[in-house]
């Protein structure tokens, strides 16, 4: 593997110090709960998405750094989005980290390509993943995620 | 501290070719024998040898060959058997690995034997090896699932136990070494304490066997369980010993060819141990490899590796202890040379993924053991384990890199 700090970038290790949008949204009109078996990862996600918008969106739960970071800077990039943006962004992003995304294409990830390290570390990818699959399955209205 | 060891390390890692041929590029650390062991060269020819020269199917026919491979397989039988101090090979059955042999006992045994209303009782630090069996056996029956709790350093409570165990307390199922936190329990005094009240007791010997000398009459178990490949054999095959007065009065689990005396559209017979509990093809060559990686444990000496480790896990907590922010998870009195720990801050994973890149081999994660995870408070850990192949140069080199992990994270 290349070296590690390649991944465990400065941005991603103060997202993971200090997540933001953490907590629960009570009442919310979407949420899903994300696990990662391998690892025992947990997220819960809550959001409210109005007219086709994701108005608001939080996460709790507890994994490593880039399973948090992940979660916080999704929580971020997604908030405003319409849902189509927000799967798109979702597509992108699992691109991202296995390394298949065109380059020379556009894309939507802005800052969330800090990610893309971890595709010289197989077995992180679904660390970085798990969040994305969690809001995917939070807007196909499904209670639970997992990246198995 | 001063390190000494019985063992002659500089030898006995010419062994094992992982160790003395570069890994892309750079030598490893192996600190994972508790996830699986390395082969010694002895045990990886024997396998080869008997796989290119020597193989046929076993028990069958008349043939030279399949005579000669069935006595190769029930001399790694034999092995097994003195290895353990088994009274009789008949009461050593091949198994895939612990978790099957398990299982067989659960579904073989448990479904025969346990009822609505009984109770199981397996203790706090199990792997879900010997808890999930028994929690699909409990659905089925009705039964109920108890548990010996523990304590924060990772040792048994046993104050309850006379309450714990009941007069619907059917089986104890109890880990001998815990796989996540290295606390080697006292299975002799728990068995003799299960046996006054008549609880058959299923223990799972793992991470025991490549500890300590495991001696199966003296601990007074009825059943005993172990994967060759925690014991420098291959995977694939494991040990699942039994009292013969149990095993000959529990039904057949698997169904097929080989544990049949004759089969007709009215009805089938089967034949004795430990061939009735035996169906199919077994893993022969991984059998004899195991027999081989036996042979070669016994030349080092069960006592010098035991010394050897003891030394080792010493020294590894002396020095994993004087990291600022480390916590070693698990701390009992009588411990295997197993350290799980914690950095303050730092995900398991994270501290893994940092180590593999030092070409440090740990295991980061549950273990297997979730409830033990729940119970100590933790998400995961990262653990270390040492064998008989490891230095204090393994250690000093996971110290340096956890000091790395350390920097990186701030």
């Amino acid at each position: 593997m290349s070296d590690p700090r390649e991944l465990y970038q400065a941005v991603i290790l103060e997202h993971n110090k200090k997540p933001r949008n953490f907590g629960k949204l009570e009442p919310c009109t979407h949420h899903a709960d994300g696990h990662n078996p391998l690892c025992g990862d947990q997220l819960q996600l809550t959001l409210n998405v109005e007219e086709g918008r994701i108005a608001d969106i939080r996460f709790e739960g507890s994994g490593c750094a880039i399973d948090v970071a992940s979660a916080s800077l999704m929580t971020g990039a997604v908030k405003g989005k319409t849902l189509a943006e927000a799967e798109q962004m979702a597509g992108e992003f699992r691109a991202l980290v296995r390394g298949e995304l065109d380059a020379a294409a556009p894309h939507h990830l802005g800052k969330l390509t800090l990610f893309e390290g971890v595709r010289n570390l197989p077995v992180r990818v679904k660390c970085a993943v798990l969040p994305w699959a969690t809001l995917s399955s939070a807007l196909k209205g499904e209670a639970q995620a997992s990246t198995e | 501290m001063v390190f000494q060891t019985p063992l002659d390390l500089e030898r006995i890692r010419q062994d094992f070719p992982l160790l003395v041929t570069p890994f892309k590029g750079r030598p490893l650390h192996y600190l994972d024998s508790a996830v699986s062991g390395l082969m010694p060269q002895v045990a990886i020819d024997r396998v080869s040898r008997y796989t290119a020269l020597e193989h046929t199917n076993v028990h069958r026919g008349v043939s030279t060959l399949s005579q000669e491979a069935t006595d190769r397989f029930e001399e790694a039988r034999e092995k097994v058997c003195a290895f353990i101090n088994a009274p009789s090979t008949k009461e050593i059955i091949w198994t895939r690995g612990t978790t099957e042999a398990i299982n067989l006992v659960a579904q073989s045994w448990g479904r025969a034997n346990v009822q609505a209303g009984d109770e199981i009782l397996l203790s706090a630090m199990e792997h879900h090896a010997n808890i999930v069996p028994w929690q699909m056996l409990a659905q089925e029956k009705g039964a109920t699932i108890k548990v010996i709790p523990m304590d924060d350093a990772g040792e048994l409570v046993l104050d309850d136990l006379d309450t714990l165990i009941t007069d619907r307390t059917k089986v104890l199922g109890l880990t001998h070494v815990s796989n996540a936190l290295g606390t080697i329990n006292p299975v002799k005094a728990l068995v003799a304490k299960a046996r006054t009240r008549g609880v058959v007791t299923v223990i799972d010997g793992a991470q025991a066997v490549p500890h300590l000398p495991v001696d199966v009459q003296d601990l007074g178990c009825d059943f005993y369980a172990f994967s060759g490949h925690k014991l420098s054999g291959p995977t694939g095959i494991g040990v699942l010993y039994g009292r013969k007065e149990l095993l000959e009065a529990m039904p057949p689990w698997h169904g097929g060819g080989n544990m049949i005396l004759s089969v007709t559209w009215e009805k089938t017979t089967y034949i004795g141990l430990p061939g009735k509990f035996e169906a199919g093809t077994p893993p022969i060559a991984a059998a004899i490899g195991l027999g081989a990686a036996i042979d070669y444990l016994r030349a080092l000496g069960l006592d010098r590796i035991a010394a050897h480790d003891a030394h080792l896990l010493a020294y590894a907590t002396e020095r994993l202890s004087a990291i600022p922010g480390l916590r070693i998870i698990g701390t009992a009195k009588e411990k295997a040379s197993v350290v799980s720990f914690v950095l303050d801050g730092i995900h398991a994973h994270d501290v893994g993924s940092i180590l593999d890149h030092e070409g440090i081999v740990v295991r980061a994660g549950h273990h297997c053991a979730q409830p033990v995870m729940d119970r100590m408070k933790v998400p995961a850990t990262t653990r270390a384990s040492f064998t008989y192949f490891n230095d204090t140069s393994d250690v000093d080199a996971l110290v340096a890199a956890l000091l790395k992990v350390k920097e990186i994270f701030g």
